[in-house]
């Protein structure tokens, strides 16, 4: 059959240019896209191809930029643009011509144009701007068919910041006596809502009218609408429910016209959506739920045609039935159909019936058994998707007695796979479940290379770090702890006895971090030993930059446990006149270390990743030096974000010339720059760092741009000529799918027994595979699969925590340059979030430090240095917030909200500074027998200070309490987690954070939870979350109008919109603008006649200016602020708080 | 939502390409070989659905043409099956017994009844008697000449052009 469609196409240019055929003749295809197509299958090879298009682009270029080019010649050419363009080739030197078609032409030419403008640009396309008037004219037109084109274009791509123009007009043609315009209308309100929320709010009951419609058409399409919001919000609309069950009764009963039906099943896009919405609305809601039942069990029911589509609506009708709360009826006969798929011998329906297993094995592991067999036969199926479905069902019911076999399954896909997508996603689920249920510690360390060895540099990078913190870490048995440590050892030292091994980086990493921080456990074998397999490692070309500093930290650390070694000193010799500055870095300091025994023994101690590291904070060491360097006259110590600042302030237009500071700066800098590996303060990287910031300082006049031609000039050209070729070319390979499959291949030898043995087709042995695969699922045990994650009794039972700390992680590790080799550091957990934060809070304390000295500035001026230049000077802060301002400001909570303690009416003593401040009630946050959580919003002038009450209620004193507030959107100060070492029976602690948000956003729940020990030892926990909405980090900006109109013409980002004038009160203007101003915090600059400007900012200190000016009943807003996020969410709760008015 | 759709012949030559997501051309050129490959590597008698990155592939061929739509990952596989099927019917009606010449040759057309019928990557209208009504009433009843002279070929030649939708052969086993 496909022959003779080749023949088509080989036919094809002959029969289009042969004239003298009967009929043929007729149908010359003269069109000059005939011709170009015909030319094109004429041609054999692609570069003849890119020649043709090149000159056809050419021609078409002249004739499009020719002034006597006609638009019907235009719209042809637009045709044979699409078609270069679907070739490959750039025409965007015709987008232009495209638009221009769109709004001049004629109907079929213009339909052309809005086709070719919608294949052309996507809506982040500056030339779409030029649109926006054509469409305004097409939607006014009287003509159907240009307001159809008009809004199809629309629905497709429309620039967001444009959307207010052309609202209006297709909110009026909501209510067109036309269907289709209706419809359309509908769909190009969806498409707004996609791309900006906030601009269609208003219109919500709009909609309501939409999904009343008499048309069954505009209906249908305002339900994607609805899906959207209550995708985005459920509890919105519950109310509704009864309304879609209606809707679906009436199409399952085949209420609607027959014009619907798709090969005789009633609406099916319209089932399927409702069974979606529902599937929404009925998740974790069991009065909506009782709701629908009927109407799932009559869908269940009716598909029972066989055709695609009816398998369609019953694959969306499992879905919902068991998303909604649960109905065992409806779940049996959902089960039921599950299994019609899985035994289908049609290869779609079965795949979906894996799927559908896949997501309700945790709700019920004995369906999997049912389809056991089913299950391995799809184990050996040929079509690799359906054996990653099965893998992927097995991994969900994956316990410890069966780990073995699924975990050797997936790997031995793995090494069929060429997918990266699907090797980083299997990769990691091996490796969890490796953690969880590895049954004895050979298994765990071979999986584990065989892990990395697969997943090469490709998978995500908390695995290793995992793994290593795993080690590290160890469990309750020490004992077991070093059999496992000393296995990993030996492993890898047999790894790296083969010649030529080549593994990826990370595994390298993970194999020299655990030969230098375990190789002592091993007393047979010699450090020298390892030192030297490492530096074999080291000479390898392939090697990266970021695993040599690996490789050199464990070299180091060796050193420290042997006597003497030559080795190290060779290692250390050769690679202080390396070129790369990191390693040359590390040889130096792994010099230094070798000739002061005493103090590599004291900064690398033997088995003690997992000790906090002492770090003075303060660096009390350098204040000496830092006296003097200020007594010398140096500047004191200006944090980046102030000096930054000041840079693009002086950045305005500087006449001055740089003149002759610079080479004394850069001269003053280059010897800084070659103290450092020398070794001056070596113990630790913070303090590293330190120095060479202080030295920054020191150095009179620095000026950072300086820095680069000091590297290039003096620094390491003349000393590269006497280097010894040690300059391995940066490793880290392109390629490297190719590289990885070639390691593994190697690999496999070693990994040989882990290799899965030949598959047996014979029954007996599927019988086998299928007991020890589907062993300790069941009955009996069904609790500990649905909870999974907590109930299993997990073989390292760290996993969990892991997680929160894999992302800082992350971050730590790439701090490569302290001597301690970097696990080192990033398993140091203990101490672990406190030291994140000394990080962060660096730069800071260095400020304290210096204006101490200096006895400048303080740091809190520092802190809001960047307010003050936009403020006038106020009189402290009481003028900007008088306290009985602000609790009028902040009435939006309901009262229901603000529910007191059920058994106490207990009063929360605010600490008496904060109760004069302007805050919000104290709200009730969670509660159980024991303890009480209420919260209380200060809004002081620079955050959002949370004050938080634990109240107990136990006759007994609860130990160890600890409040975090883990990732959010928010940034917290005063630390993320306070911890208590006590409470005394019924009594009551606070503690404060300060709150910033991180991003502009209307709304955000920051959640906390609360553990503590209870007499009996046990650790609870309590969960609890507040809402914070952005009015609670809006302050007023003070501010003269000069300066307002000087920032008004510095920000980039405007937004315009009309809001609601508050038309009944005597002066609509100044009534608007106070309900807004009390309600937002906004300072109300000036008010000129019908005109007014008011200027506020988000915390810390992003500004937003708004002016506004009533126009034909309507309060027209124009903001400007740095950030559009924040303008867009302002304006939000403007339209909110107008609309609740 | 439908993310895009992409109609490519056996040799791997694109005929159509819809995109319902902003990328760039770069991308839209990588993910377009990628797919195109992929999908003409599997065997006949294979599964019509992919996992690919973190789309959800749904493909299938009709005579000499694949269909290939993205879709995301709550979004429904054999549903999105029908839309092609769907889609194949309308192309089939518009041009009488479609064939890959008429997509070649007409492309602008196919474009227009795929937008009459998904908008913005959702289903717009799937009657099909409405989908045409409203292409025939932008056409304004003015036989396009290029749709006439596929037609007069088709005539002519009518062992050489495949019609699309009645070509069983073609069909794979789940059709």
């Amino acid at each position: 059959m496909s022959d003779v469609v080749e023949k088509t196409l080989t036919a094809l240019p002959s029969l289009l240019s042969l004239d003298s055929q009967p009929g043929a003749g007729k149908l010359s295809i003269t069109s000059k896209l005939g011709s170009l197509i015909k030319n094109i299958t004429e041609l054999t090879s692609k570069h003849e191809e890119s020649k043709l298009i090149k000159k056809e682009l050419s021609t078409i270029k002249e004739q499009i930029s020719s002034p006597h080019t006609t638009l019907r010649q235009m719209k042809e050419i637009m045709v044979r643009m699409i078609y270069c363009e679907m070739l490959g080739y750039d025409t965007s030197f015709g987008y232009i011509h495209a638009i221009k078609l769109a709004q001049q032409g004629s109907l079929l030419e213009k339909r052309v144009g809005y086709l070719a403008v919608s294949l052309f640009l996507n809506e982040n396309h500056e030339l779409l701007l030029l649109l926006v008037n054509t469409v305004l004219k097409d939607l006014q037109s009287t003509n159907l068919v240009e307001v159809c084109m008009a809004l199809t274009i629309a629905s497709q791509i429309f620039p967001k910041d444009m959307i207010p123009a052309v609202l209006p007009l297709v909110e009026e043609k909501l209510q067109h006596s036309k269907e289709i315009i209706r419809r359309k209308a509908v769909l190009a309100l969806y498409k707004f809502y996609l791309i900006a929320p906030n601009q269609v709010q208003h219109i919500h009951d709009k909609f309501r009218k939409a999904l009343c419609d008499r048309d069954p058409g505009v209906m249908i399409s305002s339900l994607q609408i609805y899906q959207q919001m209550i995708k985005d919000c459920p509890d919105g609309y519950k109310d509704l429910t009864g309304s879609f069950v209606a809707i679906l009764k009436q199409v399952v009963g085949g209420k609607l016209p027959v014009d619907f039906n798709y090969h005789s099943v009633p609406a099916p896009w319209l089932q399927i959506q409702l069974l979606r919405i529902l599937a929404l609305l009925g998740k974790d809601d069991q009065s909506a739920s009782e709701l629908m039942y009927d109407v799932l069990d009559e869908s269940l029911r009716r598909a029972e045609i066989n055709h695609n589509i009816t398998y369609a609506i019953l694959f969306e009708c499992v879905k919902t039935v068991y998303t909604i709360h649960p109905k065992s009826d409806l779940l049996q006969k959902a089960a039921k159909c599950i299994g019609k798929f899985v035994l289908s011998h049609k290869i779609n329906l079965k795949y979906l019936g894996l799927k559908a297993l896949t997501y309700v094995v945790q709700q019920d592991p004995n369906l999997a058994l049912q389809h056991q067999m089913t299950i391995i036969q799809c184990l050996d199926h040929p079509d690799p998707i359906i054996k990653r479905e099965t893998l992927e069902l097995l991994y969900r019911i994956t316990n410890g007695q069966n780990v073995t076999v699924i975990v050797e399954k997936m790997l031995a896909f793995l090494w069929q796979s060429k997918d990266e997508y699907t090797t980083i996603d299997l990769v990691g689920k091996v490796a969890e479940l490796a953690e969880k249920y590895a049954p004895d510690n050979e298994w765990f360390v071979k999986t584990m290379n065989t892990v990395f060895s697969l997943g090469g540099d490709v998978m995500q990078p908390d695995i290793p770090n995992n793994f290593l913190r795993l080690l590290a870490e160890g469990f309750e048995n020490e004992i077991e702890d070093k059999q496992l440590r000393l296995f990993a050892v030996e492993s890898y030292l047999s790894l790296l006895d083969k010649e030529n091994c080549n593994f990826p980086q990370r595994f390298l990493q993970v194999i020299s971090w655990v030969l230098g921080e375990y190789s002592y456990l091993k007393t047979d074998t010699h450090p020298e030993i390892v030192a030297e397999r490492l530096q074999k490692l080291l000479d390898q070309s392939t090697i990266s930059q970021e695993t040599k500093s690996w490789i050199m930290a464990a070299i180091t650390k060796l050193a420290s446990d042997s006597v003497c070694s030559s080795t190290v000193t060779e290692i250390a010799e050769k690679h202080s006149v390396c070129l790369d500055t990191v390693q040359r870095q590390h040889a130096f300091e792994m010099k230094a270390l070798l000739d002061d025994r005493e103090l590599m023994k004291q900064i690398l101690p033997k088995d003690a990743s997992c000790e906090d590291i002492e770090v003075d904070i303060s660096l009390s060491f350098l204040d000496e030096f830092v006296a003097n360097a200020l007594d010398r006259g140096a500047a004191p110590y200006k944090p980046p974000h102030q000096r930054q600042q000041e840079l693009s302030q002086a950045k305005a237009l500087n006449f001055e010339p740089y003149g002759l500071s610079l080479p004394i700066s850069a001269s003053s800098y280059s010897i800084a720059g070659r103290q450092s590996p020398t070794g001056l303060s070596l113990s630790s990287g913070l303090s590293g760092n330190s120095a060479e910031m202080t030295q920054k300082k020191g150095s009179n006049s620095l000026k950072l741009e300086g820095v680069k031609k000091v590297w290039g000039k003096e620094g390491y050209l003349p000393q590269s000529e006497t280097a010894q070729e040690v300059n391995h070319p940066s490793a880290s390979c392109p390629d490297v799918e190719a590289t990885t499959m070639e390691k593994l291949v190697e690999n496999a030898s070693v990994q040989s027994d882990l290799l899965p043995v030949a598959l047996n087709v014979k029954d007996q042995e599927k019988q086998q595979l299928a007991s020890s695969l589907f062993v300790g699922i069941g009955s009996h045990d069904t609790l500990s699969l649905m909870g999974k994650s907590e109930n299993n009794a997990q073989r390292f039972r760290k996993r969990s925590k892991l997680k929160e700390y894999s992302k800082e992680t992350e971050r730590l590790s790439r701090d490569e340059f302290s001597l301690q080799s970097p696990p080192q550091n990033l398993l140091d957990n203990a101490n672990f979030s406190e030291s994140s934060e000394n990080l962060n809070g660096l730069g800071t304390l260095f400020t304290s430090k210096f204006s101490k000295k200096a006895d400048s500035t303080t740091l809190d001026c520092d802190k809001m240095s960047k307010q003050e230049m936009l403020t006038v000077p106020t009189k402290g802060s009481s003028l900007l917030f008088t306290s009985d301002d602000m609790v009028v400001v902040k009435p939006s909570h309901s009262p229901a909200e603000i529910s007191f303690l059920p058994s106490s009416n207990q009063y929360f003593s605010l600490p008496a500074e904060l109760s004069q401040q302007a805050h919000s009630e104290v709200v009730q946050l969670a509660y159980n027998d024991f303890l009480s959580l209420s919260a209380c919003k200060i809004y002081q002038k620079d955050c959002l200070l949370l004050v938080v009450f634990i109240t107990s209620y136990s006759s007994t004193p609860i130990t160890h309490i600890e409040l975090c507030f883990p990732q959010s959107k928010l940034k917290v100060f005063n630390s993320a987690a306070h911890h208590f070492h006590s409470l005394e029976a019924k009594s009551t602690v606070n503690c404060q954070s300060c709150l910033l948000m991180e991003e502009p956003c209307a709304q955000l729940d920051l959640v906390g939870n609360l553990t503590y020990h209870l007499e009996s030892e046990e650790i609870s926990e309590l969960e609890f979350s507040l809402t914070l909405t952005l009015l609670d980090f809006v302050r007023p900006l003070i501010i003269s109008t000069d300066d307002y109109g000087k920032l008004w013409l510095s920000f980039a980002n405007d937004v315009k919109q009309n809001l609601n004038l508050l038309s009944n009160a005597k002066d609509p203007l100044t009534a608007t603008l106070n309900v807004l101003k009390d309600n937002l915090c906004l300072h109300i600059v000036d008010i000129i006649g019908k005109e007014s400007i008011i200027a506020c900012q988000l915390l810390p200190s992003i500004p937003c200016l708004m002016h506004c000016r009533v126009h034909s009943g309507m309060l027209a807003v124009w903001l400007r602020s740095p950030s559009p996020d924040f303008i867009d969410c302002l304006l939000y709760h403007c339209q909110r708080i107008l609309q609740e008015k | 939502m439908m993310q895009f759709m992409l109609l490519f012949s056996r040799q791997g030559k694109l005929r159509l390409q819809k995109w319902y997501v902003p990328l760039s051309d770069k991308e839209k050129k990588k993910i377009t070989r990628e797919l195109v490959q992929t999908v003409l590597a599997r065997k006949p008698k294979m599964c019509s659905f992919l996992e690919w990155r973190d789309l959800k592939i749904v493909y299938k061929r009709y005579a000499s043409l694949y269909f290939c739509c993205a879709i995301e990952d709550q979004d429904n596989e054999l549903i999105t099956l029908e839309i092609i099927h769907r889609y194949v019917e309308l192309l089939d009606k518009y041009f009488g017994s479609v064939c890959e010449l008429d997509i070649i040759f007409n492309f602008e057309k196919a474009y227009f009844i795929l937008d009459e019928f998904l908008l913005g990557g959702e289903a717009q209208e799937t009657s099909k008697k409405n989908v045409l009504k409203a292409i025939e009433q932008a056409d304004l009843l003015q036989e396009d000449p290029a749709v006439l002279e596929v037609k007069m070929f088709k005539i002519h030649l009518p062992g050489l052009s495949i019609f699309i939708l009645n070509d069983k052969s073609a069909l794979q086993a789940n059709g």
